[in-house]
């Protein structure tokens, strides 16, 4: 086990240094961050003298060098932009990006199972073909459609929520929420609901489909054969069955969900680490882009360790070739 | 930020809705939040705007964009610089008195290595005190025109600068943030009471402002919400979530004046949209043509200039929401004439004999390099300068990208043909001479260099008898009109909306003037 756990985590790291070193490399393409930290009055020289300042002509490898040793040191610089400190933004961005993530993450796990299990078995009800042909729409609209889609019928039609931004903000023990206040959930729920509309699509059809397989098997006739009640059958004995692949894919995706945030909080000004990251993008914050990618790599990283350790605690075979 | 702070601001933002009904509270919302409170570090539009409610500097400008005193009540010009009268029983936001030694101070500060301001003072050589409360800037010989580049020169408090350790703006190779970058204290007519940068900031009415009964501005609290998305901005402004959008896209506006309560001002931006022409190297690197360079031929340079019809992109893809031109200089600055303004005028027939006399009968093959996130509708104005081209037989390959990567083509002297926009924050020509005319200009991307114009463009530097630097400024600009190094289409226009409740004057550099803002 302890064999297993090392051999992932020195790969962990490993594919670490590799994305660093990828995302790096393309920020010479992203264009100049010196343009935009100073004002179009300033001299040839002044842009010269801070380019060397920043060590932004030296070759690419020096810079990822001088990077990796500053960040081994718990140091990733400050913003070119706004200039505070890399971690300290990230660390008060997270809580928005992972409030936003779990109300999105409930509301695809509650609503996808409830519907993936009501059009698995009334397949041929049109109720279902209501909701297999709304949740196309899902899977195909971009999500900044969806949104901006959601912001003109609740809040510029209806006006019953508010537009974007977040509200109702209230710390408790060092964490700045949003989730325990009513302004806070007025104004997750649109941006909760966009980010969510793709994962509950995918976790419906995922279930649907389990579900039609195992009403097919055996077990489900047998069941039925011993008179079980159609409630039994349907929540005690398949849904149980088709939730080991859903689980599994709702670990993998939790990691897309924050990684994708980026376009949910750019529409809706939701204050986390995504509308961050596009900022800083526009600006070449450069110091952010590299801090955010191995933030996001690390992410999955780890989602993946946790589940390669489940799989180790699950099934038997990988644990003896482990050991 | 510290969490205690965190949990002041959030309560603020909750006492902030419930007082809403009480006062007059303008909610606002642009793009792009003030990048850091330190008024010398940073030399950007949003910032200086953001910044200018809070901190004053010795001469504003008003609505109109005509100069007038803030911190200083008089200033008069003598051979070897400048003395300003300053205002008296003008306090900083934390209590202490403005002196003579804050702006003593502030002008040392904005000179430091670390500065983004140091181009606006750099002729200021030594700031002396005469008393408490009149100062002297002197500079290298006379300098006539050293107020309208103070504008955005902001007064810092000597004393709270040295007690928070911010003598000096922060520089890049910071390890940390310095205390400038999130608090500040000002003398200006509101004070910062709250921020979280990205998401809320509140500003009040400062009680102790010595302005309070000369200006008819009555907000009492000012709520700033940054919105990045165009369309996000404009559906919080239809469910009435905030008063005012400083910058709705323009195709927008129509749609707004149309919904009840609403309304939209526009006015000519003190920006102008040219494409430049590279004719200072031996060849162009995008063209097929090679040995020469077409663009050093002034009838392809004039050719070009007449293709481009500026009033059909003004119709079809500004929606009429521009004012096309021939002088890369606004009205409102010093040396724009109607004369000059007229555009070169549209004339294809013409144009393609140029291309003929000129040896280019059938054309050449060139890029055109283009923004697609600085200026209104950048990307599709190149679209159609394209199609025009096409006309005379130019065969213009686009590329448009991120600003961030364009502007670095012209810094570096890399594009042949490129798209620029210019704004004239002194409102005066000479600061379109130096940047894009003179042969040293560090914007001048073309290559052009003009023994007359360089001249010129250091004489309208100490000359100070007015009608005699405004002749030499003509002289240049009928130069540059004969000589045609530049392609330019248009002046941009702003467009502001907001409740009809509120009336918000529109003013050209798109700063936001909160003290003329009127709750009706």
């Amino acid at each position: 086990m302890f064999y297993f756990i090392l051999n992932r985590l020195a790969q962990a790291l490993l594919v670490m240094a590799v994305v660093s070193a990828i995302s790096f490399s393309l920020f010479n393409f992203v264009g100049d961050p010196v343009n935009n930290m100073v004002g179009q009055d300033a001299t040839r020289e002044q842009r010269i003298e801070i380019r060397q300042q920043l060590g932004l002509d030296d070759p690419i490898l020096v810079q990822y060098q001088r990077f990796m040793l500053n960040v081994a040191q718990g140091d990733f610089g400050l913003s070119y932009r706004i200039k505070q400190p890399v971690s300290q933004l990230i660390l008060e961005r997270l809580p928005a990006t992972l409030e936003l993530v779990f109300a999105s993450a409930i509301i695809a796990v509650f609503i996808g199972i409830v519907l993936g299990v009501f059009t698995g078995i009334r397949r041929y009800s049109w109720v279902s073909k209501i909701i297999m042909s709304v949740s196309l729409i899902g899977v195909s609209l971009p999500t900044f459609i969806i949104g901006i889609g959601l912001i003109y019928l609740f809040a510029v039609y209806l006006r019953w929520l508010p537009s974007s931004g977040r509200a109702g903000v209230i710390e408790v023990g060092g964490w700045k929420t949003s989730l325990l206040t009513v302004d806070g959930w007025r104004s997750i729920i649109l941006p909760a609901i966009t980010l969510s509309l793709f994962q509950l699509t995918m976790i419906l059809r995922l279930v649907r489909a389990e579900m039609l397989e195992v009403m097919r098997s055996d077990y489900i006739k047998f069941a039925r054969a011993r008179g079980l009640a159609n409630r039994a059958i349907h929540f005690g004995h398949a849904l149980r069955n088709t939730l080991v692949p859903v689980i599994t894919i709702i670990g993998l995706n939790i990691g897309g969900l924050i990684a994708y945030s980026v376009i949910t909080e750019t529409v809706f000004q939701w204050p986390g680490t995504g509308l961050m990251f596009i900022q800083a993008v526009d600006f070449v914050d450069v110091p952010i882009m590299a801090a955010y990618l191995i933030f996001v790599a690390l992410l999955f990283v780890v989602i993946n360790l946790i589940v390669d350790i489940l799989y180790f605690v699950v099934d038997p075979r990988i644990r003896r070739g482990g050991s | 930020m510290n969490f205690c702070k965190l949990a002041k601001l959030s309560s603020v933002a909750l006492i902030v809705a419930t007082a809403a009904n009480a006062e007059n509270v303008l909610r606002w919302t642009s793009q792009g939040d003030a990048l850091t409170m330190d008024p010398h570090s940073q030399n950007e539009s949003p910032t200086i705007a953001f910044n200018g409610q809070i901190y004053e500097a010795l001469v504003a400008r008003d609505i109109e964009m005509n100069l007038v005193p803030e911190l200083a009540e008089s200033w008069t010009a003598s051979p070897d610089g400048w003395t300003f009268k300053l205002r008296k029983g003008v306090t900083f936001h934390d209590g202490a008195d403005f002196t003579a030694e804050d702006v003593v101070f502030s002008f040392n500060r904005a000179l430091e290595e670390s500065s983004d301001y140091k181009e606006q003072v750099k002729t200021v050589s030594k700031v002396e005190v005469i008393d408490d409360y009149t100062i002297k800037l002197v500079t290298d010989g006379a300098n006539p025109i050293l107020p309208n580049t103070l504008t955005n020169v902001y007064i810092m408090d000597s004393g709270w600068a040295k007690a928070n350790g911010v003598e000096k703006p922060q520089d890049f190779a910071a390890e940390e943030e310095t205390f400038s970058v999130r608090n500040s204290n000002g003398t200006g007519p509101f004070m910062l009471m709250s921020r979280a940068p990205e998401e809320l900031s509140v500003l009040e009415r400062n009680p102790n402002w010595w302005g309070d009964s000369m200006f008819p501005g009555n907000v009492d609290r000012i709520e700033y919400r940054p919105i990045k998305n165009a369309a996000t901005r404009v559906a919080a402004l239809l469910s009435g979530e905030v008063d005012f959008v400083l910058d709705a896209p323009l195709q927008d506006l129509k749609r707004i004046e149309a919904t009840d309560g609403l309304t939209t001002k526009t006015v000519a931006q003190v920006r102008s949209i040219f494409f430049g022409m590279d004719q200072g190297v031996d060849e162009l690197r995008s063209s097929n043509i090679k040995g020469k360079n077409p663009f050093r031929d002034i009838r392809v340079r004039e050719a070009f200039n007449l293709a481009v019809d500026k009033d059909a992109i003004q119709r079809v893809v500004m929606d009429g929401l521009s004012f096309p031109t021939g002088i890369i200089t606004p009205p409102g600055v010093l040396g724009n004439t109607p004369e000059l303004d007229k555009q070169y005028g549209f004339d294809l027939d013409k144009a393609k004999s140029l291309m003929a006399e000129a040896g280019y009968a059938d054309g050449f093959e060139i890029q055109l390099d283009c923004p697609n996130n600085r200026y209104n509708n950048d990307e599709k104005i190149c679209q159609a300068a394209v199609a025009m081209l096409a006309k005379i037989g130019v065969k213009v390959n686009l590329d448009a990208i991120p600003k961030a990567q364009h502007f670095p083509k012209i810094q570096k002297r890399i594009s042949d043909f490129y798209m620029l926009g210019w704004g004239v924050s002194t409102l005066d020509s000479h600061y379109v001479f130096t940047y894009l005319f003179h042969g040293e200009g560090s914007w001048n991307g073309i290559g052009y260099n003009n023994p007359r114009v360089n001249e010129i463009t250091r004489l309208i530097e100490t000359e100070t008898d007015i009608p005699k630097r405004t002749a030499l400024i003509d002289e240049a600009w009928q130069i540059i009109k004969k000589e045609m190094p530049y392609l330019p289409i248009h002046h941009q226009v702003l467009g502001w909306s907001m409740k009809d409740n509120v009336d918000v004057p529109i003013a050209a550099d798109d700063h936001l003037r909160p003290r003329f803002i009127v709750f009706k």
